[in-house]
């Protein structure tokens, strides 16, 4: 989908579907063997040893995603469930799916998704842009204190997740203590997780808390990959400091920052381990992201074949979005 | 930065935008700060409103992190012999004594040995995998080398659906074996993609010159190409060992006992032993800090660790 070329300061390349491997110039370079050389250290058992090196990848990679992705769109078509392996299994064809696709609460599922996934890259990508474009102001130390902002990114979320519910309590939380600090409200007159207007809220700030550095690691590539002297000769040209960032900082980091979304995206559509400690999906269902509802609907409810096509579902939506993200992206970085 | 240049920000900005930095950092770093000294409090200190930074520091969460207590009666307390440690010595204050270790313990070895297992094999297959694409013409690389990216963009639940089911049929569920393979798989998309870059950026005329010196493949392979990857190893090691370290969603359907790791633990903590929140800190504590150690360490190749290579500073 995408890979890099070049080992340059932060250069990206992205590729459509089909990945064009050859056109790295690392690649071709290392193509330029003479031709004698080649032959005599390539021939036959070269191939044999680049299919032993892939085959246990690809032998694994097999057994433990394509074929249980297989044995998913089988029982998709099933009405089998997973805490009665005895019964008899009979095939509902597209039952299933046109089920799913009709469901009201699984349309509610979604919107819950899409608050989700708006509002936290939204307030991401606000916040990671700037914080780059702060730290390229190249101040001193400036390394020392992206390590540190980096840290919650890398931490586990269901830990992480489990311990925000405490700085969440209404009466004894820091959380609510330091929103009253400054607002005056009551501790215990507002519950982040209970409450069906802030739960929704109360998952996009531990998921921006966790993930602008993530944004910003990308975007600080992407400025830092902007050479010195496109500035100066803007700056000869007496372009103001503002027509700067709109005509040359904004449009060079914008495939950055794309990609960034683009990770972003992906990930937080997959997203469960943080909600399901932070609020379990509750209260009520405000908070049921799709990983959540397919959980219940697979390990709760054990509708095993009706989970297995809502599974399906979920994978072509986020191949195809992603996909036409990817095309997008390529013609952003084209320009 | 030699002589006057346009593009080098002012001092004042410079300032100014330090300030602003630091002070996003000190605001994220508080919740992980908070979890650190929590650990450090006592219960009846952990919940206490305002909430208190300033407090007598104690060893309780920790101690019950680890421990298993039961509560005795006072005339039975005073029968027993004087406390061993201090750790006896904190629970008899409570009106409990120690029963035995907890499950801590365990699942914290768990997420260690299936932790290191799956990285370990992630990193065998990765290498050998990414050394063949990055060397050979492998006949659709490209597509293979996308498929095995794609793996990475389903959600767990999804994959875990026939996983439970086929590691159920295999004998496979709750097992060490069982979970290992699983991360492995789930790793090997990070490795390869990781690793061919890196093993990209190693000239091939090394190799080159050590097979016209007579090595065999095998050899230049781990003569040459090995010691000239190993931070790239390295680093890519490190990526795969935290994601295995974080992983939950798979470990909390697939384990329950036996190989259960420590993230789908720790929540567990709270209704063990009552609000304890001390010991869930605690918990959180030493289980964040090894990765936020190896964060610090990977600072270099960060960037390109979390975009599967496909950003490179």
């Amino acid at each position: 989908m995408l890979r890099s070329s070049g080992s340059g300061s932060g250069r990206l390349q992205f590729c459509q579907k089909a990945i064009t491997m050859a056109d790295t110039p690392i690649d071709n370079a290392a193509k330029a063997t003479p031709p004698g050389v080649a032959r005599k250290i390539r021939g036959l058992s070269d191939r044999a040893i680049a299919w032993i090196f892939v085959g246990p990848t690809i032998f694994l990679l097999l057994a433990i995603n394509i074929f249980p992705l297989i044995w998913t769109i089988n029982l998709s078509f099933t009405n089998f469930k997973a805490n009665r392996p005895n019964r008899d299994v009979e095939y509902i064809g597209f039952r299933n799916y046109e089920r799913i696709l009709t469901d009201s609460d699984i349309w509610l599922t979604m919107q819950a998704t899409a608050h989700f996934l708006f509002w936290t890259i939204f307030f991401q990508v606000l916040i990671g842009f700037t914080l780059a474009w702060l730290i390229n102001r190249k101040f001193k130390g400036n390394d020392l204190w992206t390590t540190i902002i980096v840290l919650p990114m890398m931490l586990s979320p269901a830990v992480v997740g489990n311990f925000w519910t405490f700085l969440y309590q209404p009466q004894i939380g820091l959380f609510n203590y330091i929103v009253t600090f400054f607002t005056g409200a009551d501790p215990s007159s507002f519950e982040m997780l209970g409450s069906v207007s802030l739960a929704p809220w109360s998952i996009v700030i531990v998921d921006t808390w966790m993930w602008t550095p993530f944004v910003m690691l990308i975007c600080l590539a992407g400025l830092r990959s902007i050479p010195d002297y496109i500035y100066e000769a803007a700056a000869i040209d007496r372009a103001s400091k503002l027509r700067q960032f709109f005509t040359i900082t904004v449009p060079m980091v914008l495939p950055f920052l794309m990609l960034a979304v683009l990770f972003r995206g992906i990930e937080n559509f997959k997203m469960f381990d943080l909600v399901v400690q932070l609020t379990g999906g509750g209260p009520g269902s405000v908070t049921e992201v799709t990983s959540i509802n397919l959980k219940r609907e697979a390990f709760e409810k054990w509708r095993t074949g009706y989970a297995s096509a809502y599974a399906i579902i979920l994978f072509v939506t986020v191949f195809g979005l992603a996909s036409i993200y990817v095309k997008a992206l390529n013609k952003v970085k084209e320009r | 930065m030699s002589g006057y240049s346009i593009t080098e920000p002012s001092n004042r900005q410079k300032w100014v935008a330090g300030t602003l930095v630091i002070l996003y950092a000190v605001i994220t770093m508080i919740p992980l700060a908070w979890i650190s000294i929590t650990g450090f409090k006592s219960p009846a200190d952990s919940i206490s409103y305002p909430p208190k930074v300033i407090f007598e520091p104690s060893l309780e969460g920790y101690v019950n992190l680890f421990t298993t207590r039961t509560r005795v009666s006072k005339e039975d307390l005073e029968t027993l012999p004087p406390p061993a440690n201090f750790a006896e010595e904190i629970v008899r204050e409570r009106g409990m004594v120690i029963v035995g270790p907890s499950k801590f313990g365990e699942r914290f070895l768990n997420s260690v040995i299936i932790g290191f297992g799956s990285t370990f094999l992630s990193i065998v297959l990765g290498t050998l995998a990414a050394y063949a694409f990055s060397r050979f013409r492998i006949p659709l690389a490209d597509d293979l080398l996308f498929f095995i990216l794609s793996t990475r963009m389903m959600p767990p639940i999804a994959v875990a659906i026939p996983i439970f089911l086929m590691y159920r049929k295999l004998g496979l569920s709750d097992t060490h074996l069982g979970m290992i393979l699983l991360y492995t798989a789930v790793n090997i998309s990070l490795a390869v993609w990781l690793l061919k870059g890196f093993i990209d950026e190693i000239p091939r005329e090394y190799e080159e010159a050590a097979l016209i010196d007579g090595y065999t493949r095998f050899q230049a392979f781990y003569k040459v190409v090995l010691p000239q990857a190993a931070t790239g190893i390295a680093s890519t090691a490190i990526f795969c060992l935290i994601f295995a370290w974080n992983e939950y969603a798979f470990a909390v359907l697939l384990t329950s006992g036996t190989a259960q790791t420590a993230p789908p633990f720790i929540p567990t903590i709270i209704g063990i032993g009552g609000l304890d929140w001390p010991a869930v800190a605690a918990g959180a504590t030493i289980f964040l800090l090894p990765v936020m150690v190896f964060t610090i360490l990977l600072r270099k190749h960060l960037l390109r660790g979390i975009t599967f290579g496909a950003v490179r500073k």
